[in-house]
């Protein structure tokens, strides 16, 4: 009994969680007039004509496209940039430290609405406004701190003695870091890695202003798809179904650390 | 105590990254504060107003009822996500197979595009295609429109706000229960102590920790929130549930007041500023990242 | 110039920045020529270094400004001595 009543709560929490992606999902596969006439906890006909419309229609499909480019592009900046500034916190003392850790982070509780006019201006001055590359480098405001605190946390779980052991043994610092180190740190990579996806992935603001038509994310596409007049339910249950799968694949991988990784690499 | 040597050529390892942010956070912010010393027009038509703009966002009831929304809505709503999160964790199996495909299905909703949040309560709470708002509606009988009515608003955004973040909460809290040595329970056991001895004077203390980078990390993403309430309501019925992005997004985008925008900004930020260095402090000063690494 | 007039400069403005620089390299010169100690001062109820109260008495004075701009409809100039006292007294002693 003492297990019981737990469990139950626990059923009915995930329950809660998965009834309105449960209801997303069977509404993607819903005709529109049956979304709209009938109320059906399970589809009575099945269609993928959403879908089909979706990947035939270069309008919709572009603009995963468009999602997927600048959520990589940044994830390969943010890497090799957070890497070893999480390692020079880690390991070293220096001049400022702290103070740059703190000025790190507070990019990350900056509030993008409060960037948008000059990103807006930045990039138009650079002629990169309405492409991926500017996303993709206004992600790294946030992508950047949060991975160089994810990393520094799962480094400083290495032991120190480690790295001096090495460098006894006459490595040096870069040969070290690629041959021992990061094979180390594997899963704290793979988590934060996780984390640059998902944050580039599902944020919808500095995208929608960075943007127009020629690099629209999904998410503006179907923000936009809403103000039109006649809301095409179908479509966008079918496009939000579609914007989870990735999140939902890349998370399976991950779970062993996921929990570590929420908790910044620091219990 | 600290044994990390010191060496300033560490900066080198850190300069890469610094100078990036320079450009993508520094420049735009001190440009942000530029601006909010001017009226602009257009590049060549802009004027230093001095401190006019500051003085007009502090008196703009708009700014001031959103900034209340604001708190009530984050008090609210992290008020509920903090002790349900960590009774979720305390719920959960510790290792064995069942606990890789909950941690997979209690993490989903964080996976969710925040748009996308925002259309699935758009559709949930509808009375007449949402399962929420049909329930609502025709079992209970009581009147339930977003749309329309302030009250259903706030409702449906803040059921949204625990369905899309408890998790996280739940997650920070399992993963500091994880870390703690079965030693303590053991211990526990032989004292025969009842579960609320052990929930209050073994796991809670361990929790302190992963709990102050759970609300840190809420508080700030909630202070941000922007997408998920702008699908769903636009803001709305009226203003009702318009809080300080949207505020400003409408006033930056739509109205393009862009010196009042950067003084908005400005104070946004110094608010966020503020409560986050508080808890940062709290997070480093009371040695937490070391002594349970240790 | 294309490339900066996105910013809108202004001359306060590039004062008061060009002052924050300027404290930080002085403060990065100092604590090179004399290390600061952690320790307990007379104001803040913590221990602390030099740059964290050189951080914190810019934050405080951020709110001051913001009261003062907020509530007293009279002269902002009188902030600039406040600011240079205020600053100094919590770097120093605080």
């Amino acid at each position: 009994m003492r297990k019981f009543i737990p469990r139950v709560g626990l059923g009915a929490f995930l329950v809660f969680l998965m009834i309105p992606i449960y209801w997303m999902i069977t509404m993607s596969f819903k005709t529109n007039n049956a979304i709209q006439t009938s109320f059906h906890i399970w589809p009575a006909h099945w269609t993928v004509e959403h879908y089909a419309t979706i990947f035939s229609d270069p309008r919709w499909w572009t603009t995963f496209v468009h999602s997927f480019e600048y959520v990589v592009l940044n994830m390969a900046l943010v890497l090799p940039l957070a890497l070893p500034a999480a390692y020079a916190f880690s390991r070293f003392r220096f001049l400022g430290d702290k103070h740059l850790f703190f000025w790190l982070l507070t990019n990350l509780m900056a509030p993008p609405a409060v960037f948008l006019l000059p990103f807006f201006n930045l990039f138009h001055t650079l002629h990169l406004f309405d492409t991926v590359f500017a996303v993709a480098i206004c992600d790294t405001l946030f992508n950047l701190p949060l991975a160089i605190w994810i990393l520094e946390g799962f480094m400083s779980g290495v032991p120190r003695e480690i790295d001096e052991t090495a460098f006894i043994d006459g490595y040096s610092l870069p040969r070290f870091f690629i041959r021992i180190f990061l094979p180390l740190i594997r899963s704290g990579i793979g988590v934060t890695a996780f984390f640059l996806f998902m944050f580039s992935w599902i944020s919808l603001l500095i995208p929608r202003t960075l943007t127009a038509n020629g690099a629209m994310p999904f998410a503006q596409k179907m923000t936009s798809a809403i103000s039109m007049s006649g809301i095409d339910w179908g479509i966008l249950a079918a496009c939000g179904t579609l914007s989870i799968i990735p999140g939902a694949v890349v998370i399976w991988f991950v779970r062993k650390h996921i929990a570590t990784g929420f908790a910044l690499g620091r219990v | 105590m600290d044994s990390r040597p010191y060496t300033n050529m560490a900066w080198l390892l850190v300069l890469p990254a610094a100078l990036l942010l320079v450009f993508n956070a520094l420049v735009p912010f001190i440009a942000v504060i530029n601006y909010s010393f001017q009226h602009i027009y257009s590049p060549q038509a802009h004027l230093f107003v001095g401190w006019q703009n500051f003085e007009e966002v502090m008196h703009d009831p708009e700014v001031i009822h959103s900034l209340f929304r604001q708190v009530i809505f984050t008090a609210i709503t992290l008020g509920i996500e903090m002790p349900l999160g960590v009774a979720v964790a305390l719920t959960m199996p510790r290792g064995g197979r069942w606990s890789g495909i909950i941690l997979v299905f209690l993490a989903l909703p964080l996976m969710v595009p925040w748009n996308v949040v925002g259309f699935i309560w758009e559709v949930m709470g509808r009375g007449d295609i949402g399962l929420l708002g049909k329930f609502i509606n025709d079992v209970l009988h009581i009147n339930f429109n977003y749309a329309t009515n302030g009250p259903s608003a706030w409702f449906t955004l803040i059921i949204m706000d625990v369905w899309h973040w408890t998790a996280l909460v739940a997650l920070l809290a399992y993963a500091g229960l994880c870390a703690i040595p079965g030693a303590f329970y053991q211990a526990a056991r032989i004292d025969a102590a009842s579960r609320w001895a052990v929930f209050r004077f073994i796991e809670l203390p361990k929790l302190k920790g992963v709990l102050t980078i759970a609300l840190l990390l809420r508080f700030i993403y909630s202070f941000k929130i922007y997408a998920a309430p702008f699908t769903v309501t636009g803001g709305g019925p009226g203003d009702s549930t318009t809080f300080l992005s949207q505020a400003l997004s409408t006033l930056a985008i739509n109205q393009l007041e862009v010196g009042e925008a950067g003084a908005y900004g400005t104070l946004y930020f110094l608010i966020i500023l503020l409560i986050s260095y508080l808890f940062y402090v709290v997070l480093t000063r009371s040695g937490v990242s070391n002594e349970e690494s240790a | 110039m294309h490339w900066i007039s996105w910013m809108y400069w202004l001359l306060p403005t590039a004062l008061f920045f060009g002052g924050i620089a300027l404290l930080l390299v002085c403060m990065g010169i100092w604590e090179a020529v004399s290390p600061t100690n952690f320790r307990q001062g007379y104001i803040i109820p913590m221990k602390t270094t030099r740059g964290d109260r050189l951080f914190i008495s810019l934050l405080s004075m951020a709110y001051i400004t913001w009261l003062w701009v907020g509530v007293i409809p009279l002269t902002k100039l009188i902030l600039i001595p406040i600011a240079v006292v205020w600053i100094a007294t919590l770097v120093l002693i605080g």
